[in-house]
């Protein structure tokens, strides 16, 4: 009797201990909740995040000198400054900042702040370094060449003449943040400008500030109430969960508000449901397929057609991933200036057979392909081994983790490889540096391009790309960019197979959540709760 | 004298070799794992030149054998390094996450013991009967069991099907950041602070994945509590106490038990230390922030500073738990001094 008792007790103690998480499902009205994947967040220094995750927690929380015209990212708009100059020579912009921007602190936004910013970008010489360093700013020039001429003036003198529009676009990323300079001295530690401060705090003129991150676990942003107009939500939490099934339950529960990283599947399932909004938007980011230039039967041009022809890319979009990702097969994505809508490839098995015998192997060879072994790469992976197959190319698979496989891909250790590019900034010249322009292609060369590590090397589009970055008149530089993906098409040792889509499924009363083709600019700012 | 003088000093001596080589086999691994740790900070698109500062900075660029000896003289000031994945000090991290995995394997061994010790009393002092094979089913069928079987099975079961407990994690999100308090572990610091509704979610929260852990170690406490006082039951001193008309209570609890003391306190230091350094599955299910989800994470970073300093801590607890476990052997048994 007495161990019956005990297992009724212990019975009633474990039912009412978990029936304690019953009460709390739904989010506080003043707060939203978003699932999505942030474990890549290193740090939330502007002169030094380069992680998507970190990139949109520094776009809420800091503002820039321009901005892209969101409704038309190949348009700039001013954001902290109201309007900007090109001196004659093509060489001098002046921004004149607006009077009426304020840190979280409470302290007007000032030309020395934006000056600081930019040349803090340069000293630090962490990774966005390259978008102001590929200017010809160094350490040594950079004070002189960026300064504040008063308090809403800022003078950027280029070293080297270029695109206006590149250059602009290339103030766009968190890189052209304006950090306040008095807090980021303030916490100066042996010379680093703030930095070891700065990766974990905010110090920005954004919407939000960052409360709290724990890595790999949640990141927490208040509203700045110093920021006009005030943010509709006081609080956003953003939960990093892993797996897009436990995103789901967790929306279906209401323990968020936002989910951020389901996949097909589970989109289909929500589609047509009244207490869902989906929302995709449209990313600058490809899924692309590698191939080095090492190995032999790659390096035949017949072979890199015979593989894009293959390919059934209207299947794997319409298959495996409807919505999340598009047919998208230029080195281009949708919504950068110069980029062809065209697909000139589908799959033609004939064809590509032909193109295999013209090149020398008819009976196909053996090939091992590298790829991320998660979902719907994974899936991808095992299409395109099928449709190799078909016209005799046996396909290995190779699945790793992603690090693995771009550490992998850096090292050019790959044969194959199936991997996703991101557009660094909204201008062609991110994409055409790194698919086309290889100058140096022994194992010391300074940029290790996306074509380098194929060992990909082709004279005339290295040059267009370095020509095209430099082209003043935009209609000439947009048709350079068409000439290129032209030629890419027929000669690049890449098959560029789908456009990715962000979607973002909100709870019904939850709206305004704005997703950027980029991620600096998705905007917490507006997002309301009913 | 020098017997226990030289049993003294080869003890002590075992500790510290043994550090060693943890140290050193989790460095090995840690530098031989197909992932560029520094492509991991300065991420895909980072300028060649970046890449080698960020190596020459990590130390990356130097001899297998000189990052080991500086690793070493670091370590002996204390200094593990500063983490990738979090910009800090693995010191800090550690101290950071540790508490939340203390919480759940305290509350796990205290239900365990609470709960498993007098289920293997009772089914020894009932050898044979429906309730001794009940315990061995359940305690078998409890330990053979996967334990991210058993946590998914009870996230599907409580959390999506009744809904009676909340999800992953260790507080919601409505409660995230509210309590930082001076122990680290977020029930303890909500009750201290008079934050009632954070104390009351994240006991929700601590619930399943403490009971999960508990369950697992229930098995063995209560399989081998049984085993012991069989053995003790069979002692002639029980037979003796038995003749002197004692009461069944009195024998069962006072001279049974009390002589089981020695191995059961080295079989709870002995669980209590796996449970420290075996929650890495249970807290990747649940999503819980303790150290095992620190050393996953770091791991599938490459972020080796906190992988070493994390491995580093597990087998100090689990070297301190067994050094702690011989010392209590020695004080609840003259025979073994």
């Amino acid at each position: 009797m007495q161990s019956r008792r005990h297992f009724l007790a212990s019975s009633a103690l474990t039912l009412s201990y978990l029936a304690l998480g019953r009460a709390w499902a739904a989010t506080p009205k003043d707060l939203v909740a978003i699932g999505k994947q942030i474990d890549d967040i290193l740090s939330f220094d502007p002169a030094e995040c380069s992680e998507y995750s970190g990139d949109e927690i520094v776009g809420n929380c800091y503002r820039k000198l321009v901005a892209p015209d969101l409704a038309d990212p190949t348009k700039i708009v001013g954001d902290l400054a109201r309007s900007w100059d090109v001196g004659p020579d093509g060489q001098t912009l002046t921004f004149h900042l607006r009077d009426d921007a304020r840190f979280d602190s409470g302290n007007p936004v000032t030309a020395e702040d934006a000056a600081f910013s930019l040349q803090r970008l340069i000293l630090l010489n962490k990774s966005p370094a390259f978008l102001l360093g590929q200017f010809g700013f160094t350490a040594d020039n950079v004070a002189k060449l960026i300064r504040a001429a008063d308090a809403h003036t800022l003078i950027i003198q280029l070293p080297t003449v270029q695109a206006t529009s590149f250059v602009l676009f290339c103030l766009t990323p968190g890189a052209g943040c304006v950090v306040e300079k008095a807090v980021a001295l303030a916490h100066e530690m042996a010379g680093d400008l703030g930095n070891g401060w700065l990766k974990t705090h905010s110090a920005g003129a954004g919407p939000y500030r960052l409360v709290s991150w724990a890595a790999s676990d949640h990141v927490i942003v208040e509203a700045n109430a110093h920021y006009s107009p005030a943010p509709n939500i006081r609080r956003v939490v953003v939960q990093h969960i892993n797996d897009a099934a436990a995103q789901f339950l967790a929306l279906q529960k209401g323990d968020i508000d936002i989910a951020r990283n389901l996949d097909s599947d589970q989109l289909k399932m929500l589609a047509g449901n009244a207490d869902y909004q989906i929302s995709p938007q449209p990313q600058l980011s490809s899924l692309y397929i590698a191939m080095n230039q090492k190995v032999p039967d790659l390096a035949r041009p017949g072979v890199q057609q015979a593989i894009k022809w293959a390919i059934d890319y209207d299947a794997i979009a319409r298959n495996i991933t409807p919505v999340t990702w598009t047919v998208g097969q230029s080195f281009l994505p949708n919504g950068l200036a110069g980029a062809l809508p065209n697909q000139p490839f589908s799959k033609d098995v004939a064809r590509a057979k032909d193109l295999l015998a013209t090149a020398g192997v008819p009976n196909g060879f053996t090939v091992a392909m590298d790829y991320q072994a998660a979902s719907p790469y994974a899936e991808i992976a095992q299409a395109i081994q099928q449709d190799l197959k078909a016209i005799g190319i046996t396909v290995e698979l190779i699945p790793a983790e992603r690090k693995q496989v771009v550490t992998k891909t850096r090292a050019r250790a790959h044969q194959l490889s199936l991997l996703v590019w991101g557009s660094d900034y909204y201008d062609p010249n991110s994409n055409a540096q790194a698919f086309c322009a290889n100058s140096d292609d022994s194992e010391n060369a300074a940029i290790k391009s996306v074509a380098w590590r194929s060992h990909f090397v082709d004279p005339e589009l290295t040059r267009e790309a370095e020509e095209a970055a430099k082209e003043i008149d935009a209609d000439k530089r947009v048709a350079r960019y068409h000439a290129m993906q032209q030629q890419f098409w027929d000669r690049a040792p890449f098959a560029l197979l789908l456009q990715q889509n962000a979607v973002s499924v909100l709870r019904k009363g939850v709206s305004g959540l704005v997703v950027g083709s980029l991620p600096d600019y998705t905007r917490y700012g507006q997002i309301r709760k009913s | 004298m020098s017997k226990r003088v030289a049993r003294l000093a080869g003890s002590a001596a075992s500790l510290p070799i043994t550090l060693f080589g943890l140290v050193l086999t989790t460095f090995l691994i840690g530098r031989v794992i197909p992932i560029d740790p520094v492509i991991a900070i300065a991420g895909d698109h980072a300028p060649e030149a970046v890449v080698a500062h960020v190596r020459q900075e990590l130390g990356l660029d130097r001899p297998l054998l000189v990052q080991f000896t500086i690793y070493c003289r670091h370590l002996l000031q204390g200094d593990l390094g500063s983490s990738v994945m979090t910009s800090h000090p693995v010191v800090q991290d550690l101290a950071h996450f540790f508490p939340a995995t203390l919480e759940l394997a305290t509350t796990a061994i205290l239900v365990a013991s609470l709960v498993g010790i007098p289920v293997g009393v009772f089914a020894a002092a009932r050898q044979g009967s429906r309730f001794d094979h009940a315990v061995r089913i359940v305690a078998t069928a409890s330990q053979s069991m996967p334990i991210f079987v058993l946590g998914l099975g009870s996230l599907l079961i409580f959390y999506v099907k009744l809904g009676v407990a909340p999800g992953p994690g260790q507080v919601d999100v409505a409660y995230d950041g509210l309590v930082d308090g001076p122990t680290g572990m977020l029930v303890l610091d909500a009750a201290l602070q008079g934050e009632w509704d954070v104390f009351r979610d994240a006991a929700a929260h601590l619930a399943q994945p403490a009971l999960l852990l508990a369950a697992f170690s229930f098995a063995v406490i209560a399989r081998m509590t049984r085993s012991f006082m069989l053995e003790a039951l069979a002692g002639e001193y029980i037979t003796t106490a038995r003749a002197k008309g004692l009461s069944r209570t009195r024998i069962l609890w006072r001279h049974a038990f009390g002589n089981i003391k020695v191995p059961l306190v080295t079989l709870l230091a002995l669980a209590y230390a796996n449970l420290l350094e075996g929650a890495v599955v249970t807290e990747s299910v649940f999503g819980w922030p303790g150290l095992g989800r620190y050393l996953t994470i770091s791991l599938l970073n490459a972020d080796m500073n906190a992988v070493l300093g994390a491995t580093l801590v597990v087998g100090v607890i689990y070297l301190g738990l067994n050094r702690f476990a011989d010392v209590a052997a020695r004080l609840l048994d003259p025979r073994t001094r």
